[in-house]
């Protein structure tokens, strides 16, 4: 372990903004809170960097993960942060857990959380989910890692954080000295089907909240509902509003839930929606794409395209670590933790 | 009731009829209305029940309860639905037929029909309208009718086949017996887990368009067009099934139809918290729809107030918003929310009219369907059967789920203070509710 003294001294301070005791929704956070998130993350991917990218902040405290839905990167991500943290993870897997034998949600948790663990990553195909668990938890944190088509915060929080460092490298400065006032004014336009999407309610809520011009574009089939209250302008027409656009964030059409039906064809989502080589050229040249990942190349983005250095994708991976340590740091390391912060003395 | 009713007498309220209420106290002799006015003597030995300051009204009569027996006795039984029943100033109310076996049968209504007697209010049965509610074949609907049955509905389901509920209502129309539809077109209706809207939008959840409603029920107008059936409508949810039920009475359509106290005072923004005490089918509409609903109450394009208590045990309701089952609890409280939601709409004297006579006619057991001495819903007058609910409109209380009779919690008013209770009831002649407590 590396000697840390000087890294962390500014988080050997409590965190300029309380941010918990869940996390559910971005609207958990605020501009304060999602601020917070990536200024603590900034440090944490300065950590990343090093040649034993690892901290002692959360050593002895546990963090489980369920995961009632497949994921490969937002699991991967949860873990290695809190390993990186020093956290012991805790990985429950339902496919073999008595969840398969009839238990519910609520006895799964409450089992679990009698092992005496500390935070509770979960993922479930059911909307509002981690909303109930933090109900039923007695002491645990609860982090929403995407909930049926509700929220996925800590991807809009990933988002958030690469397009700032994005921008940060176009200015030609560090992204810490770019606060959040590099959001205010941007133009985001979430492409695809945001009625399905729990990143796009989760973004909605982030970029708006930072002050960026938040526009869905996407088959009217596939935009919910209702945006009564949603703080966003629609462009039924994707190429109305490339060329304006500073961040292009694609989301996937969800095939395998039945999405494929709202419109017509593959063929004509790609025609309409997906970003072809012809519509990359329209964008201005510091744009910048963002896509959640899995990317279903040659639907909602061309196969070539995918490679751009334009397009982030690669880096929202990356950063997912950082942000992930940033949310368990600020959510579990606030207090008794706290002093074990970036000095190894064991 | 087996044994002799003794001689009660309700002193110092206001009785309520013709849709006002008169000071009058009311003589119970034998089971029956014996007399009613003002300052009645009291003969020796005579039960004297307090009202001052209460309405004096016929009993309740619920058009629709879930009273889960056979097959969901973890959830509710015919007795403890029964004293939930008389709590909630319930005289008589009409179990739902999607138990397990469904009452689809002679021989499952008969078991309902025995279990219902001896219990502090009447228990009337509906049948299904198909075989297991599966909405293929006719239930024996004859067989059914000579027990009695009067009203028969898939309820939990609609009627999907167009084709078949046509049948149905000719079918019906011969026996003298009435369908009643829970209109939800099953593709339009997608699943869903909340109303289709801002809420089901900003919270994720997969909506159920008010399209799914009134689709069915535009359906089902149209069939009662062509065959001349009369048709009784669940728990309408919607301002457009308002309409749609306004211009068919306005045609003179035979149609009734009842609105839940939850869908007048309830909103889906409620489910904001993702709290599944909130789920239920028909869900929680727009406040816009709870409004119109009101106002068809106090219009007489609906009918009746009928509670859909849906008991449902823990392990149905404390799961995920969208695999959590539809329904909640409603008899305990049904009066005291209508009159809370109904405010500035319709008086509570008019609110008891819309849960006594014009339930009870619907459900063919009114005065112009049996004797004055057996019949349901008033209206109060000598000779009239002694069933009667007391409710002080002024009485403030708070709803404590596990303080219920109802084996199963699942009220969304826990912890809400309600002004208005029921404070007796009773039932034959006898007080089965004393100072709103069990007697």
């Amino acid at each position: 372990m590396t000697a840390t003294g000087e890294l962390d001294a500014s988080l050997e301070a409590p965190p300029r903004t309380p941010v918990g005791p869940h996390l559910l929704s971005i609207a958990d956070l605020g501009a304060a809170g999602i601020a917070e998130v990536l200024r603590v993350a900034e440090h944490f991917a300065e950590v990343e960097r090093r040649s034993i990218p690892k901290v002692p902040t959360l050593r002895g405290r546990v963090v489980a993960t369920l995961f009632f839905e497949e994921s490969t990167r937002t699991r991967l991500s949860f873990e290695t942060a809190a390993k990186r943290l020093s956290a012991d993870v805790l990985s429950l897997a339902v496919a073999s857990s008595s969840v398969k034998k009839g238990e519910s949600l609520r006895d799964t948790v409450e089992t679990i959380e009698a092992m005496g663990i500390d935070a509770v990553v979960l993922r479930h195909s059911s909307a509002g989910a981690p909303e109930q668990v933090a109900r039923w938890v007695q002491r645990a944190r609860v982090i929403n890692a995407g909930d049926g088509w509700h929220e996925h915060p800590t991807q809009a929080l990933v988002d958030c954080f690469t397009v700032r460092e994005a921008l940060a490298e176009g200015a030609q400065v560090p992204p810490d000295t770019l606060g959040v006032s590099c959001f205010e004014g941007l133009r985001v336009v979430i492409v695809g089907d945001v009625r399905h999407s729990r990143v796009a309610r989760s973004e909605v809520l982030a970029y708006s909240a930072l002050g960026a011009e938040v526009v869905l574009s996407g088959p009217s089939s596939l935009l919910p509902p209702s945006l009564e209250g949603w703080p966003v302008k629609v462009a039924p027409d994707l190429d109305d509003v490339l060329a304006t656009a500073d961040v292009v964030s694609l989301l996937r059409l969800q095939a395998e839930r039945g999405s494929g039906s709202f419109v017509p064809s593959l063929r004509e989502y790609t025609a309409g929606w997906g970003l072809t080589r012809d519509r990359v050229a329209r964008l201005a040249p510091h744009a910048i794409v963002t896509h959640p990942g899995p990317m279903v190349r040659g639907v909602e983005i061309a196969s070539d395209v995918a490679d751009l250095s334009s397009v982030v994708v690669t880096r929202q991976v990356t950063n997912g670590v950082a942000v992930r340590m940033a949310v368990l740091f600020l959510l579990l390391g606030a207090d008794s933790a706290f002093e074990g912060l970036g000095t190894e003395r064991g | 009731m087996a044994e002799r009713a003794p001689t009660v007498v309700i002193r110092g309220g206001r009785v309520v009829g013709n849709g006002g209420a008169a000071r009058a106290d009311v003589a119970l002799v034998d089971g029956v209305v014996a007399a009613v006015g003002e300052s009645l003597a009291v003969p020796k030995g005579a039960t004297v029940l307090d009202a001052s300051g209460c309405l004096v009204s016929p009993g309740l009569v619920d058009l629709h309860t879930h009273l889960r027996q056979p097959g969901g006795e973890e959830a509710e039984t015919v007795a403890s639905g029964a004293r939930a029943a008389a709590l909630g100033g319930f005289s008589a109310v009409v179990a739902m037929p999607n138990t397990d076996p469904p009452i689809d049968s002679a021989a499952v209504a008969e078991e309902v029909l025995a279990l219902g007697r001896d219990q502090p209010c009447e228990v009337l049965v509906a049948g299904a309208i198909t075989l297991g509610r599966r909405g293929e074949r006719l239930a024996p609907l004859r067989e059914l009718a000579a027990l009695g049955i009067r009203l028969f509905t898939d309820d939990g389901r609609g009627v999907q086949d167009g084709a078949l509920l046509r049948r149905a209502l000719e079918y019906a129309r011969g026996i003298g017996v009435t369908l009643a539809e829970h209109c939800e077109d099953e593709g339009l209706a997608g699943g869903g887990a909340m109303h289709d809207g801002e809420w089901s939008s900003r919270l994720g959840l997969p909506g159920v368009p008010a399209a799914a409603e009134e689709a069915m029920l535009a359906r089902d107008l149209a069939l009662v067009r062509q065959t001349g059936a009369p048709m009784h409508f669940l728990h309408l949810s919607t301002r457009g099934s308002v309409a749609l039920l306004a211009a068919a009475r306005a045609e003179g359509l035979p149609v009734t139809a009842e609105v839940t106290p939850h869908h007048l005072w309830l909103t889906d923004a409620r489910v904001a918290g993702y709290d599944p005490v909130f789920k239920v089918n028909p869900p929680l509409r727009t406040a816009t729809d709870a409004a119109a609903l009101g106002r068809a109450l106090a219009d007489g394009t609906i009918d009746a107030i009928a509670t859909d208590h849906a008991p449902h045990p823990p392990e149905a309701k404390d799961l995920p918003f969208d695999q959590a089952a539809p329904g909640m609890l409603g008899l305990e409280t049904a009066l005291s929310v209508s009159v809370v939601a109904l405010a500035g709409v319709l008086g509570a004297e008019e609110v008891l009219a819309r849960m006594t006579a014009a339930p009870a006619a619907i459900a063919g057991v009114s005065v112009a369907h049996r004797p004055a001495a057996t019949a349901q819903g008033g209206p109060l007058v000598a000779g009239a059967a002694g069933h009667l609910c007391v409710f002080d409109p002024d009485a403030e209380w708070t709803v404590d789920a596990h303080a219920l009779a109802s084996r199963s919690r699942n009220t969304p008013y826990a912890g809400t203070t309600l002004r208005g209770r029921v404070r007796h009831t009773v039932f034959g002649g006898v007080p089965v509710v004393v100072d709103s407590e069990l007697a």
